[in-house]
């Protein structure tokens, strides 16, 4: 007999004469306590991420690659990962000459296993874009794919992220409905809720555990 | 870093090893700032009552129905993962599931592991096996990298390195990694990430463990704050994902309320920096992640536990730590005092089926039952009602058939005699006055030693009269007075 079978065999023994429980999940109790007005979503978002050391600005869909110049000179970054494929990647790369901005602009265009050594150290910063954001807890949703990889919001030490307004959610549980996740999820879906953290060290928090030691969000304000 | 030598050189079984912690100050103070701290943590983040309890009741209703259709539902989530590309392996004892990870790991030829936070792990002590096979496994979590460091175990089973402080911490590192002491927490920190950021690039396999398991979508749920668990889920080409078999939940829905009961009830926290979510291995035309992900379900001893209903409740467990946030017993003796994997309440219910009774004979009465585990259960496992099962299950005869793996344990003929005298003696009136009038009469002859009872206080000796013929006496010049009025 294999483990799988006995395993089962001594489950199905266990449940012999009983019935299954009855979903009665009562979807109320967690979305009821967690709804927001339309323009106190924002806000929302911004206390409870800000309150864990994100960096949060407000932007416009026309001039949001200044800010991210902006970003990089305040720290004096020497590159930036970005994903040329996407809209928001084109739109960052057609602005950039223009920008002034001395970082150089990096593609994350071939597999991991081909650039791990620099990837993993010399890349300062990353921009990705995000399928949205839950005010209740103030997270960011990330669908990795081909054009922005795992790796690109987690190795380097600022991570940007772009937000359209009108995606955020009030409630997890309101976006996975709204994005019909039990349908069909990405290879690795991800919530982000700050920069990496660790309080394993008599409690005290520090920032920079493993991942990113910054996140700035960008909020498009009419997108 | 094969060697695992305790805190404390702690033998003998849990009453031993309590007294030494309770001599130790430092541990005390550790222990007594962190669960203050994490108990108001909870209480802050869960401000309205209703919303909690309406949360709890939900979060409990949930795991009773995934256990009311557990052996279904592992199928399922084998059937959903497999078509994800996940190879799903099945495991009945620790043995066979370190088998399984070292089969997968020498078929890469992989010399080196770097491992999430996992406590099956834990239980599997995964990181012995491996380094016996040469291979090398490296906690990256920063409270089980601190641990593994020292040759201990976890004391917490969130914070794994709780009972140290800073300097201690300091001083570690300075000698085992030769970087400068320091007292700042971001400084050593920072030493830790640059360490391990090298092991991640350079790892042949992760390890991790899985919170929730989501039967409906094939998906494996990991919450963590630090990006190490990405990191071991991500960066190397192998991830090997291991878990107990009560971790699957039916629907992708179910874990908005448990993911919410877990991080509040945890760390207080609304919900913790990465929620990551897995649900198979890099795609064809994707750039990075595992080429081949691996789930292990193991039992070891979880089905005995599912074979009693009232005992099943165990299985509810989502692993916040909250029950021994809580405890009194806990936080005074602190984690290695359990001497096993998992330590306070829920390591008292869970153990025994794991271990059998035989290894942890004291586990179910190293409880005052003042009931605070289970007020703050999010998945209310009625754990001190748990406790007193055991207690029953650790002192039946043979003839009595315990449920619990090496039930029975601390049966003993005499004691039932003892106790079944007392019954008698209690229940009869006449023989109940009979030993009063003994007792109180020859006072002077009760034994001077009774147990442990007197290694901390006097003997009992019986006062001159019983409370009955006090009061008999007491009644008896009442009713003098009361009839010399009239």
């Amino acid at each position: 007999m294999s483990a799988r079978s006995n395993i089962l065999n001594k489950l199905r023994t266990g449940l012999a004469g009983s019935i299954p429980r009855p979903d009665d999940f009562d979807e109320r109790l967690v979305t009821e306590p967690w709804q927001y007005a339309p323009e106190d979503r924002i806000t929302r978002l911004r206390n409870l991420m800000e309150a864990v050391h994100t960096e949060i600005h407000q932007v416009h869909s026309d001039n949001w690659p200044d800010k991210v110049a902006a970003i990089l000179a305040e720290r004096n970054l020497s590159n930036l990962l970005h994903a040329p494929a996407t809209a928001h990647g084109q739109k960052l790369a057609e602005y950039w000459p223009k920008s002034g901005s001395s970082a150089q602009l990096l593609a994350y265009d071939r597999p991991v296993e081909e650039w791990k050594e620099e990837l993993f150290w010399q890349v300062d910063a990353s921009l990705t874009g995000t399928v949205g954001a839950i005010a209740a807890t103030g997270s960011l949703v990330l669908w990795p794919d081909r054009h922005e990889p795992r790796l690109m919001s987690l190795l380097p030490p600022l991570h940007i992220a772009l937000l359209k307004a009108s995606e955020i959610e009030d409630n997890l549980y309101a976006m996975m409905q709204r994005q019909n996740w039990s349908a069909g999820l990405p290879t690795n879906l991800l919530l982000v809720s700050g920069p990496s953290k660790t309080a394993d060290i008599e409690q005290v928090l520090a920032y920079g555990a493993h991942g990113p030691k910054e996140l700035v969000v960008l909020i498009l304000e009419d997108a | 870093m094969s060697q695992r030598i305790p805190v404390t050189e702690l033998t003998g079984g849990f009453r031993d090893r309590a007294e030494v912690a309770l001599a130790d100050g430092q541990l005390r103070t550790n222990f007594r700032t962190a669960m203050d701290s994490l108990m108001k943590k909870r209480a802050d983040a869960f401000p309205d009552e209703d919303e909690r309890e309406g949360l709890r009741e939900l979060g409990n209703r949930i795991k009773a129905r995934a256990l009311s259709r557990l052996p279904d539902l592992l199928e399922q989530l084998e059937t959903k993962l497999t078509e994800n590309g996940v190879k799903v392996h099945w495991a009945e004892t620790t043995e066979q599931a370190n088998e399984i990870v070292h089969g997968i790991i020498r078929a890469r030829q992989g010399s080196q592991v770097v491992k999430g936070k996992s406590m099956v792990s834990e239980e599997m002590e995964m990181n012995d096996y491996l380094a016996e096979r040469g291979v090398e496994c490296l906690e990256s979590d920063m409270g089980e990298y601190i641990v593994q460091l020292d040759g201990e175990k976890p004391s917490h089973i969130i914070m794994p390195a709780i009972h140290k402080n800073r300097r201690q911490v300091s001083k570690l590192f300075h000698d085992k990694l030769g970087v400068e002491e320091t007292d700042d927490v971001n400084e050593l920190i920072q030493v830790g990430r640059r360490t391990l950021r090298r092991k991640f690039m350079e790892a042949d396999v992760g390890v991790s463990g899985v919170n929730f398991a989501i039967a409906e979508t094939g998906t494996l749920l990991l919450v963590e704050n630090e990006g190490n668990g990405r990191m071991s889920t991500t960066a190397p080409p192998v991830h090997v994902a291991v878990t107990g078999i009560e971790k699957v939940v039916e629907n992708l829905r179910d874990v908005v309320p448990l993911l919410s009961l877990l991080t509040r009830s945890a760390l207080g926290q609304p919900i913790t920096t990465y929620v990551n979510m897995i649900s198979g291995p890099r795609k064809a035309d994707e750039l990075d992640g595992p080429e081949e992900v691996h789930l292990v379900l193991l039992d070891n001893g979880r089905s005995g536990a599912f074979a009693d209903a009232q005992m099943r409740q165990t299985l509810n467990c989502i692993r916040c730590g909250a029950c021994m946030n809580h405890c009194p017993v806990y936080t005074r003796v602190g984690g290695h005092t359990y001497g096993e994997v998992y330590p306070g309440p829920i390591g008292k219910i869970v153990t025994p089926h794991m271990v059998g009774l035989h290894q942890v004979p004291d586990h179910p009465s190293a409880s005052s039952l003042c009931g605070a585990c289970g007020d703050v259960c999010p998945v209310k496992i009625p754990i001190p009602e748990l406790l007193q099962r055991l207690r029953q299950e650790n002192v039946k005869s043979p003839a009595e058939g315990p449920k619990v793996k090496d039930g029975g344990a601390k049966y003993s003929r005499k004691e039932r005699l003892i106790w079944r005298f007392w019954q008698t003696l209690n229940s009869s009136p006449v023989l109940y006055r009979l030993f009063l009038w003994g007792a109180t009469r020859f006072r002077k002859l009760t034994p001077k030693h009774v147990g442990p009872w007197t290694e901390n206080h006097t003997a009992p000796v019986p006062a001159k009269r019983s409370l009955h013929d006090l009061a008999r006496e007491h009644l008896a010049r009442e009713h003098l007075a009361r009839n010399g009025g009239q």
